[in-house]
């Protein structure tokens, strides 16, 4: 088990390290922010000076070194923008996105593998069509769309929830979140619902499939033979069996909703990471856009690595390989 | 009194291509601490059998008419959670594939405790006790470290062992055992049949052990029923079915059995194959590959036709009264 965690940390070592390269010369590669920072009539000397502050006249690969040096010391730079440290910049931000992420994933699972695990166990109903043909809707509809439909309806006809926005934070366990006020609350309501459905149409089909696989299985009838019924047949021993694509899928989903929750934040207007990296890359604020970057990375790999380790717990098959 | 009694017992699957009844008016009994055989080729309709005696048959399948009786009871006329509560308790089932059977994510302990607690409500430690009782009954070596490990850490021959622990764990009247040798190597095989043998004379348990393997079953079985195409052609005393078949299919499926061949002469195998469920011929439905087919054989043939131990379904048995 030790020598399995090692040899995967060992990789998501140099997937990073790899990954920062990339995005650093992707991004150097676009336009020249120092134009875009300064007025046009501004002279020559002020020109130099900024681009020596930033580093900006140095070999591409010294610029690298610098940068890695920094981030390995923590320091990911200075935007050129706010003028503030890129690290405060982000961490200012990365709350209210993480909030929001989990709120949709949290959502998208309670609704969904239920649904799912209902459309596989009753494949023919009439209800398990209806769930079948909304999960449909759920992942073919754009986001932004059901995102104004939502403000249209619960904001505007109705008129019982926020159209956007941020609420009041409060702390929770000593955590600053919205969850601890009923106004963050019914400020995140509709932002996560609008995020978690694409999610929840995923996780319908993703359950329903791997039920109606598992409901066939020899073991099933076995367990059924020995007088099991069906609630323990499902919870006892299905679930854990169809749960590997699941958590697989959950990962994926959750690392993609913290780092691309772009459309949603835009049309609630909330004040996450996704409007920040649209903000950076309009004005070209170069730090900011690599940070970001290595930090989704960075979050890819380790929840990646999350969902290795629970593929162990839930699947021994795979853990005595893995230890051997 | 029979432990259990399958009379005209007809099942049925609704497919595209219509009704196709697997299972077409089966039926016989089996005696406490008796082994029955059940033997016939492939898509004769033994698993169904099986499946239909436990209630495990599921849409597009339907039991369309017939009785199970176990110890008096009609499981067919039982409710669902009537007959949940017959299942494993009363009667038990062993399938085929020993590396299916079980579940690859749990331990064969949690596995055996779920089964030990769906019907008696006792303690997850009295039911890994008695688990691991059963797995000593069976012959497994070491039965406490056994139900630490998961079924891939087991050999196929474990693993059965532990399907079989797992249907004698509520000591049920009937067991049903559906090729559970078959995946096995033969001196596996061997120590099983023994195991079973030992097990039906000492617990008085009846079981009805289903293969297409006659070599097999005819040092095991008191007793043979013969199917073909979803219905009983013959049913007697295993020895004397064995020696003395009355069925022409019986007796072309023992003459293709190499084992109980005189060696040196050609193999011979019964011509043709064994007809689909969708088009099966008028009257006897083996008359298409029987040598002793005529236009008597059109006509369905009597139930039965030898008056001494024996049920066969032709008009002309090979050996009469
Ligand atoms: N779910 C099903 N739907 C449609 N037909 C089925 C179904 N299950 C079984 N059958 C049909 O029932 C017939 C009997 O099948 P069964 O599995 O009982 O055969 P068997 O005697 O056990 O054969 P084998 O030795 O191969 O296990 C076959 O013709 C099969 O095609
Ligand atoms: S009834 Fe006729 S065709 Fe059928 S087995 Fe007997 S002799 Fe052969
Ligand atoms: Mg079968």
């Amino acid at each position: 088990m030790l020598g399995f965690l090692f040899q995967r940390v060992l990789q998501a070592a140099a997937v990073i390290v790899v990954m920062s390269v990339v995005v650093f010369i992707g991004v150097y590669a676009i336009g020249n922010p120092i134009d875009v920072m300064i007025d046009p009539a501004a002279d020559q000397k002020l020109r130099a000076a900024l681009i020596a502050r930033y580093g900006l006249d140095q070999p591409l690969v010294v610029q690298y070194f610098y940068f890695a040096k920094n981030v390995l010391s923590g320091d990911l730079g200075e935007s050129m923008v706010y003028r503030l440290p890129v690290m405060q910049l982000i961490l200012s931000r990365f709350p209210a996105t993480l909030e929001l992420a989990l709120s949709a994933m949290v959502i998208a699972t309670v609704v969904g593998i239920p649904l799912g695990i209902w459309a596989g166990y009753r494949p023919d109903a009439m209800s398990s069509k209806v769930i079948m043909g909304l999960s449909v809707l759920g992942f073919s509809v754009p986001t932004f769309w059901v995102g104004l439909l939502l403000i249209l309806a619960f904001a505007v006809e109705i008129g019982i929830l926020p159209s956007g926005g941020r609420g009041t934070v409060g702390t929770l366990f000593g955590i600053p979140t919205s969850l601890a006020t009923w106004d963050g609350i019914q400020h995140l309501i509709l932002p996560a619902l609008n995020l978690s459905l694409f999610k929840m149409g995923l996780l319908i089909r993703l359950t329903r499939a791997g039920m109606q696989e598992a409901m066939s299985a020899d073991y099933v009838r076995f367990a059924r033979a020995q007088g099991l019924g069906d609630g323990e047949v499902i919870f006892r021993h299905v679930l854990k069996n169809i749960a590997i694509p699941i958590v697989t899928v959950f990962g994926l989903e959750f690392g993609s909703t913290l780092a691309f929750a772009v459309v949603t934040e835009t049309i609630f207007n909330w004040p996450g990471m996704g409007k920040l990296i649209i903000d950076s890359i309009i004005t070209l604020d170069r730090p900011v856009m690599v940070a970001y970057l290595i930090l989704v990375v960075f979050l890819f790999v380790v929840i990646n690595l999350v969902v290795d380790l629970a593929y162990g717990q839930l699947d021994p098959r795979i853990r005595t390989r893995g230890a051997s | 009194m029979s432990a259990l009694v399958v009379e005209n017992l007809q099942t049925e699957f609704v497919t595209r291509a219509g009704t196709l009844r697997a299972v077409d008016g089966v039926s016989f009994s089996v005696e406490k601490g008796r082994i029955l055989g059940l033997v016939g080729e492939s898509g004769s309709g033994k698993s169904v059998t099986g499946y239909s005696i436990l209630g495990l048959i599921e849409p597009p399948g339907r039991i369309a008419g017939g009785r199970v009786l176990l110890d008096g009871v009609d499981l067919i006329a039982l409710k669902p959670g009537e007959l949940r509560r017959m299942r494993g308790a009363r009667v038990a089932m062993v399938f085929q594939d020993p590396m299916m059977t079980l579940n690859p994510v749990l331990t064969v302990g949690s596995q055996m405790a779920m089964a030990v607690r769906a019907h008696d409500k006792v303690s997850q430690r009295a039911a890994l006790a008695r688990a691991r009782d059963a797995l000593a009954v069976v012959g497994i070596p070491s039965p406490a470290e056994r139900l630490e490990a998961y079924p891939h850490q087991l050999s196929g021959g474990m693993r059965q062992r532990v399907a079989i622990a797992t249907a004698l764990l509520h000591r049920p009247a009937v067991i049903i055992a559906d090729e559970p040798t078959t995946a096995l190597d033969v001196s596996i095989q061997g120590q099983i049949l023994a195991e079973v043998r030992r097990l039906a004379d000492e617990t008085g348990t009846a079981f009805v052990w289903i293969t297409h393997d006659l070599a097999v079953i005819s040092s095991l079985a008191d007793d043979l029923c013969v199917m073909y195409a979803g219905r009983v052609v013959e049913r007697g005393p295993a020895a004397a079915v064995i020696a003395e078949p009355a069925h022409p299919y019986t007796a072309g499926l023992l003459a293709s059995v190499p084992s109980l061949h005189e060696p040196g002469t050609p193999l011979p195998q019964i011509p043709g194959s064994a007809p689909s469920l969708g088009r099966l011929p008028a009257g006897c439905r083996f008359r298409d590959r029987c040598t002793r087919a005529d236009a008597a054989c059109t006509a369905d043939p009597p139930a039965v036709a030898a008056g001494f131990d024996r049920e066969v379904l032709c008009h002309h048995p090979l050996v009469r009264a």
